[in-house]
């Protein structure tokens, strides 16, 4: 019973609702009028997701098949017959160090996946044993007052993966600090809403790359002198910069278009200003003002990827370019990966901030 | 001096096309004590009215008196209930009523608003849903939660912008009467804006109509001479109640025939024959 309804909260979290219908099939529940229903809901689903992997499957082995038939017709003219013969073996034998280099398959894709995995594992050992063994020198090092000594080692995917994460929220949280009680301000006066306005209006659309050079120029000069990589720095501020303008047009259309009815109980209950804002403006604006957020958070996760590439700040970004700079043979794979790995977690994000919205508005009908 | 009293009121809005003016040279006198009420037809002005007198809405022209001083603004000693109940949909009952409160005695300790607040949510017996959501309750017990949100502030006199407009019939009724219980109690001053004749003469002392906008003005007051604590199923029979009633009735057709012909437009329908179906 327990277990249903998680599974249930789960499946609705990630919007599969899907799941459930499958669940009750196989339980036998499911009602001869729901069939179409379900085949709509669920097989169509899979189906299409079925379709997915094989239509990329055939368009992966067509564009292996022209590469591998232009290398060895490259070979032959270049090398002579048996250079292009050997070639051809080594192909066929599946060795790495000869395989043409193009759209991987969704299998090549799945052990690279794995591979990645266990690339972690063994960084996280790695990481543990230097942490041990540095255990007690650390210790006497902090006791002298210097600086103890840090794992250096590369970062491994899954770590890659968490200080996107970590760069995204910083940049989202400047974005809700930023945008949020500026929205607020300009949305309750008409006069400073209109001298906002075109400011809005000409910032909104500035593409990440300039919002990363504009404050790489000036972050770069606040800094001067101080030792600390200051790349993350800038990578957050660039997309808190870059992504809260959703939210500070939203909270400004929110608190600017609160229902005259609620104003007009303000006034006749004689609200003070703190009271009015926190009691009737700010819980009428709510879905509008989570809406951005929304927004600005899809927003902070797809720009994010070209900042951290821009700023050579460690991430999700940073790990693409490196593996497409990289040009070994699984670095396409592994850059499919990370395509698959930012999708899914721009997704769970998304839905994250549903259910926050659903959580904090009062009428569960408003959230979109 | 009246308690209340609205002065040669003119009430202009700007729209989009030109300046309309809603309410024209309305004169009004309301005493200490007294329950009168305001009928019109819907669209006529009676919101407006209700806004410029508890300072909503400022007047084009003309001036409204309470106490003797001019009224600027909003004020505690002047409550309302709203057309719309106007409840704040992410507060509870108790809450909502809770705002109220505060505002009237400022200065006080959490426990003794809380206590304020139960009273009179008990006053319009809806202690059993303190802590629920305005969405969750029906629209009569919405109507109540208003009810007790205006008397909490502590008004002198009470104004009410149709507040059983939404309602049915024996739900109305039921409300008729708590209403006229709570301000009977201690003789505020009303105002009640209604569009339902037989309610205004339940209720009130003197009932005026107010003729449809533009430039609505006020009609000759109707004075309601029945005893109180009135009784509806007598008052069905007495011939003061069915003379004024059918005064006001008549009144009120009248300027809605006015109303009618003041439309000129005519509609030409255009010639159909009906389709045969059946072949
Ligand atoms: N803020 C406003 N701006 C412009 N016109 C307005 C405004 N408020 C009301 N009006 C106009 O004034 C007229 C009277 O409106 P009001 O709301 O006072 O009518 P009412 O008698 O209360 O109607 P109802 O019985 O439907 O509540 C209407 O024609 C309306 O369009
Ligand atoms: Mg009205």
């Amino acid at each position: 019973m327990k277990a249903t309804a998680t599974l249930g909260k789960v499946s609705n979290f990630l919007g599969l609702g899907f799941f459930l219908t499958l669940k009750d099939l196989f339980t036998g529940k499911l009602q001869k009028e729901e069939l179409k229903n379900f085949l709509r809901k669920t097989i169509v689903p899979l189906a299409s997701i079925l379709l997915f992997f094989g239509l990329w499957h055939l368009g992966a082995k067509s564009l292996y098949n022209i590469e591998a038939d232009f290398k060895i017709e490259k070979a032959l003219k270049d090398q002579g017959q048996t250079a292009a013969e050997a070639l051809k073996a080594c192909m066929a034998s599946g060795d790495s160090s000869c395989q043409p280099n193009t759209l991987p398959s969704p299998s090549q894709v799945w052990s690279s996946f794995q591979s990645l995995l266990r690339d972690h594992n063994i960084i996280s050992a790695d990481k543990a044993a230097f942490a041990e063994k540095t255990a007690a020198l650390n210790e006497t090092r902090i006791s002298e007052g210097k600086d103890a000594i840090v794992y250096t080692g590369r970062p491994s995917f899954v770590d890659q993966i968490y200080r996107s994460l970590q760069t995204v929220f910083a940049g989202f949280l400047l974005a809700l600090f930023i945008a949020v009680p500026l929205g607020i301000f300009i949305g309750l006066s008409p006069t400073l809403k209109s001298a906002f306005n075109w400011f809005i209006q000409i910032f909104k659309p500035v593409s990440p790359v300039v919002w990363y050079l504009l404050v790489f120029m000036i972050v770069k000069t606040l800094l001067i002198g101080s030792a600390d990589d200051s790349s993350f720095t800038i990578s957050f501020i660039s997309v808190g910069l870059c992504s809260m303008w959703a939210t500070l047009v939203n909270t400004t259309m929110g608190v600017s278009s609160v229902d005259k009815d609620y104003v007009n109980v303000a006034k006749v209950l004689k609200l003070g200003t703190f009271q009015k804002i926190f009691k009737v403006i700010l819980p009428s604006s709510l879905p509008l003002i989570f809406t951005g957020l929304k927004i600005t958070l899809s927003v902070a996760w797809m720009v994010l990827i070209a900042i951290e590439l821009l700023a050579q700040s460690p991430g999700l970004g940073l790990f693409v370019w490196e593996e497409f700079q990289n040009g070994a043979n699984d670095s396409n794979a592994k850059i499919i990966v990370a395509m698959f790995v930012i999708g899914i977690i721009g997704f769970l994000l998304d839905r994250l901030m549903l259910t926050i919205q659903n959580w904090v508005s009062f009428d569960k009908t408003d959230a979109i | 001096m009246a308690y209340l009293e609205l002065n040669n009121i003119c009430k202009n809005y700007h729209q989009a096309d030109g300046e309309t003016e809603v309410l024209s040279n309305i004169n009004l006198q309301i005493e200490e004590g007294e329950f009168v009420a305001i009928v019109g037809f819907t669209g006529s002005g009676k919101t407006t009215l209700v806004n410029l007198i508890n300072g909503l809405e400022k007047p084009t022209s003309g001036e409204v008196l309470f106490k003797g001083e001019p009224v600027l603004g909003t004020s505690h000693e002047r409550g309302v209930i709203f057309q719309n109940y106007s409840l704040l949909p992410w507060l509870t009952v108790e809450q909502n009523v809770l705002m109220a409160v505060k505002e009237a005695f400022p200065k006080r300790e959490k426990s003794v608003w809380k206590r304020k607040a139960a009273h009179y949510i008990d006053m319009v017996s809806l202690t059993p849903a303190i802590h629920k959501l305005p969405k969750e309750l029906s629209g009569g017990m919405r109507q109540r939660v208003a009810v007790a949100r205006a008397l909490a502030m502590k008004p002198d006199m009470i104004i009410m912008d149709e507040p059983l407009g939404a309602l049915d019939a024996l739900t109305r009724g039921n409300l008729q009467d708590q209403i006229l219980s709570i301000w009977e109690k201690d003789k505020r001053t009303a105002l009640l804006i209604t569009n339902d004749v037989d309610e205004g003469i339940y209720m009130a002392d003197r009932i005026i109509p107010l003729r449809p906008g533009p430039n609505a003005t006020l009609g000759p007051e109707f004075k309601i001479d029945l005893e109180r604590p009135r009784n509806k199923t007598e008052m069905n029979d007495n011939p003061n109640f069915k003379k004024t009633r059918n005064a006001i009735i008549e009144y009120l057709m009248d300027i809605g025939d006015e109303r009618k012909s003041e439309s000129k437009e005519e509609f030409v329908l255009p010639e159909l024959t009906p389709k045969d179906f059946v072949k």
